[in-house]
């Protein structure tokens, strides 16, 4: 239970870091919060030769609100943001979310962008950038790229970002003053990483009925997903029971037939996947702010 | 403290670093590979921070860094370069103190074996200090993130609600 050897170096800069990452590409990786990656070394389940510890780099310690997102660099910590006055009024659904990571312990040093670049299945940040239809920036010595949450997780902890890039920032769209928003997960017990959990935003129409739906889930499959079929069910119906019972009914094809182990089989995630859908969406709805139509009647 | 060792802006399997621990400062060097629980061990002798599990789940190495609780099984000694360290020995203030915290689990019966203990106790401080008048419900959430396999958390669930009790009967005092 001893990290395998490595070679080490904390740069200040992140050129000096791109530089690294460009020069070893393949055979190094970056420490940030280390709170997933340095149990991987302990238990010489990753062992690179070289190790870039970006904590010394303090231009990427920020939170920054940007126009219809909310931006958060890769040296912010979980616990940072989720005290954070500002994220809290403007973005509670990333509070909401952060809290249900690991424990309190574990959120003073994990980041953010991290959990994202880690991009393990079952963890709630990439479900959430999911749900939002989020972006990422990538950097290299050769430039930066924009990449949406979609395209960036593509199976069990693996991502798009090419070997000599790295992940510099994260971006949670904002979520609609109108819109209701809930997340739930359930694990079996407190602080572990969940079995499935689920994320939505619902934005209600005129007629209170559903104008818009996103949903996403973790732990159903090799990467955080979206419930594309629950969605079309939502979106243009009336919030009601019947509703809320199909949209539970399709959750349900949304775990990936492989996701049974030694923790859950699939059928059981299956019966979560759905009944977490009726939570999050009874959730949700409940927050939204009724919109007043023109005669004034709500 | 001083600023970080300008040494690690190249690659190195070795390096110099400077913590302050419980107040006291040393300087030595590390292999960049050894665990800052390990170095808080064996190197400081400071055997009172424990190691469970050894990837974050037990909570036994709490330790706080510059003042927050987190793990010392998921950082390395390097990293800990130019920062200030609190362990379970740096809590009571002499040989036969106590602090608050320690008072409450001994009065309260808070542990059996005892192994948990140290990362209990720090993991408690980080709480009081944001909480010094914590629920029931905030203490349980709280505590999640240490396994004990002994007490089934009864007990120490009564000795963090004493110690908090304590604390802040001690800061009015101060006042």
């Amino acid at each position: 239970m001893k990290p395998p050897r490595f070679q080490y170096c904390a740069p200040r800069l992140i050129d000096e870091a791109l530089y690294l990452l460009d020069t070893y590409a393949g055979d190094i990786k970056v420490l940030a919060g280390g709170q997933s990656f340095v149990p991987l070394l302990n238990m010489r389940l990753a062992g690179p030769a070289y190790l870039v510890d970006i904590n010394h780099i303090s231009e990427l310690h920020y939170l920054e609100t940007e126009d219809g997102y909310m931006s958060i660099g890769a040296l912010a910590r979980q616990r940072q943001v989720e005290r954070s006055i500002l994220v809290q009024e403007q973005h509670p659904l990333l509070v909401k979310t952060i809290e249900h990571i690991g424990h309190m312990q574990i959120r003073n040093r994990g980041t953010v962008v991290g959990s994202i670049a880690h991009a393990d299945p079952a963890a709630e940040l990439p479900a959430l950038l999911t749900c939002l239809d989020g972006e990422v920036l990538a950097q290299s010595i050769r430039g930066e790229r924009v990449i949406k949450a979609q395209e960036f997780f593509t199976g069990y902890l693996s991502t798009t970002l090419e070997p000599n890039e790295m992940l510099v920032e994260a971006r949670f769209p904002w979520v609609s003053e109108q819109a209701g928003w809930s997340f739930m997960e359930f694990a079996r017990r407190s602080g572990d990483y969940a079995l499935v959990g689920a994320a939505a935003v619902l934005t209600p129409a005129p007629d209170d009925t559903c104008a818009s739906a996103s949903i996403a889930y973790l732990g159903v499959a090799g990467a955080p997903a979206r419930g594309h079929a629950v969605e079309a069910i939502l979106t243009g119906s009336a919030m009601d029971e019947q509703t809320i019972e199909m949209a539970a009914e399709a959750a349900r094809d949304v775990v990936s037939d492989d996701m049974s182990d030694v923790h859950a089989s699939v059928e059981y995630r299956r019966t979560l996947a759905a009944e977490l859908t009726r939570r999050v969406l009874r959730s949700a709805w409940g927050r939204r702010v009724r919109q007043v139509t023109q005669n004034g009647e709500v | 403290m001083r600023e970080r060792n300008d040494d690690v802006s190249q690659f190195t399997e070795e390096c110099e670093i400077a913590v302050t621990v419980n107040g006291r400062r040393y300087e030595q060097s590390v292999p960049v590979r050894l665990l800052l629980s390990d170095f808080l061990r064996h190197d400081l002798g400071l055997t009172g921070t424990h190691v469970g599990c050894e990837h974050g789940v037990c909570g036994c190495c709490t330790i706080l860094f510059n003042g927050e609780a987190a793990r010392s099984c998921l950082m390395f000694a390097v990293q800990a370069d130019g920062m200030a360290i609190t362990t379970i020995e740096g809590m009571a203030g002499g040989q036969s103190d106590l602090h608050p915290i320690q008072q409450a689990f001994m009065e309260k019966h808070g542990l059996q074996c005892g192994f948990c203990t140290p990362g209990i106790i720090m993991s408690v401080h980080a709480l009081l200090h944001e909480h010094p008048d914590p629920s029931e419900e905030e203490i349980r959430h709280e505590l999640s993130g240490n396994l004990c396999r002994c007490t089934g958390y009864q007990n120490i669930v009564e000795a963090v609600k004493l110690a908090a009790e304590l604390m802040s009967a001690q800061q009015m005092e101060v006042e």
